[in-house]
């Protein structure tokens, strides 16, 4: 039981430590709001020098960059969907660490479910053959 | 055939995972092409003003490139060689650099650039979506942007594709 609730805790504090992130700089906020709607961006948009990192995680200089214009475009009154559109419109939709769902993006966001579905067919055929040739006998 | 099925998914699987690894991740569609081209600091290194040549009807070339950035290093004998082929205007934008800095790495290596420009704060590199020097624009006379090299160009790669447009003979 001690053993479980240490493991517990060790997993719950690597989480928490991995969504701190790396964002070094702090930046003044208006409100409550645009601080969360900060953070929630910076999490959702792509580093593109380091691309399997977000912003929130990147210290390289370009990410550092667009944290800055990312906070002053905030700051501006800019919402999520300016901002996202913003970054969308310079550095493509690749951009988007979250992509859009789109005709493009179709496969990339129904691929698992496809891959799901054949495989659940492919054991149900599997299973009635079986139980055929059992019943044959 | 059924017998097949398998190893001719897994032959099609195989050959989508070759086709993948293949390609370049970083070669990154730029959504600005055929899109006007943003703003530029408006005066060189020289501190004299600057306007692009398409407002005078000129197609022009913009090399965004960095003293810090030793793949520019590679491509800058390139660039020497194609300033004294090309008709049209090449200008180089110093991106995230210090004009102290920009200035005595062109005064040690050679001015490729009919105009130097410098972005200190990287903000003009933000609107044209930069995120890798050296970077190269191809901006027609209209003023939108026709193509976007990322990387460093090689003379050849960059000539036939200004011939593609049609913008040299």
């Amino acid at each position: 039981m001690m053993r479980y609730l240490l493991w517990l805790i060790l997993t719950l504090s690597m989480a928490l430590a991995q969504s701190a992130g790396a964002a070094i700089e702090t930046y003044p906020f208006d409100t409550p709001e645009q601080e969360r709607l900060y953070h929630q961006l910076i999490r959702e948009l792509r580093c593109m020098v380091c691309q399997n990192q977000n912003l929130a995680d990147s210290n390289a200089r370009l990410a550092r960059d667009l944290r800055r214009q990312i906070h002053a475009l905030v700051i501006r009154g800019y919402d999520r969907d300016a901002v996202v559109n913003y970054m969308v419109q310079r550095y493509g939709e690749f951009v988007r660490y979250r992509p859009a769902f789109n005709a493009h993006t179709a496969l990339l966001w129904l691929g698992p479910l496809l891959l799901l579905l054949i495989a659940g067919l492919t054991v149900w055929r599997v299973q009635r053959q079986a139980r055929e040739t059992a019943s044959d006998d | 055939m059924k017998r097949w099925l398998p190893l001719i998914l897994i032959g099609l699987l195989t050959l989508l995972l070759v086709v993948g690894l293949s390609r370049d991740p970083r070669a990154v569609p730029s959504p600005l092409i055929g899109q006007p081209a943003p703003a530029l600091p408006q005066r060189t290194l020289a501190d004299e003003p600057f306007q692009p040549p398409h407002v005078h009807g000129q197609a022009w070339i913009l090399n965004v490139w960095a003293s810090w950035c030793a793949a520019c290093r590679e491509e800058h004998p390139h660039l020497m060689r194609l300033r004294q082929r090309l008709s049209l205007p090449l200008i180089g934008l110093a991106w995230r650099d210090e004009r102290a800095a920009a200035t005595a790495w062109l005064a040690r290596h050679g001015n490729p650039y009919g105009t130097v420009l410098v972005d200190e704060s990287g903000v003009h590199g933000i609107d044209w979506g930069v995120y890798g020097v050296p970077e190269t624009f191809i901006i027609g006379a209209d003023g939108r942007i026709l193509h976007k090299f990322t990387g460093p160009v090689t003379e050849a790669t960059l000539i036939e594709r200004l011939r593609q447009l049609e913008l040299i003979p």
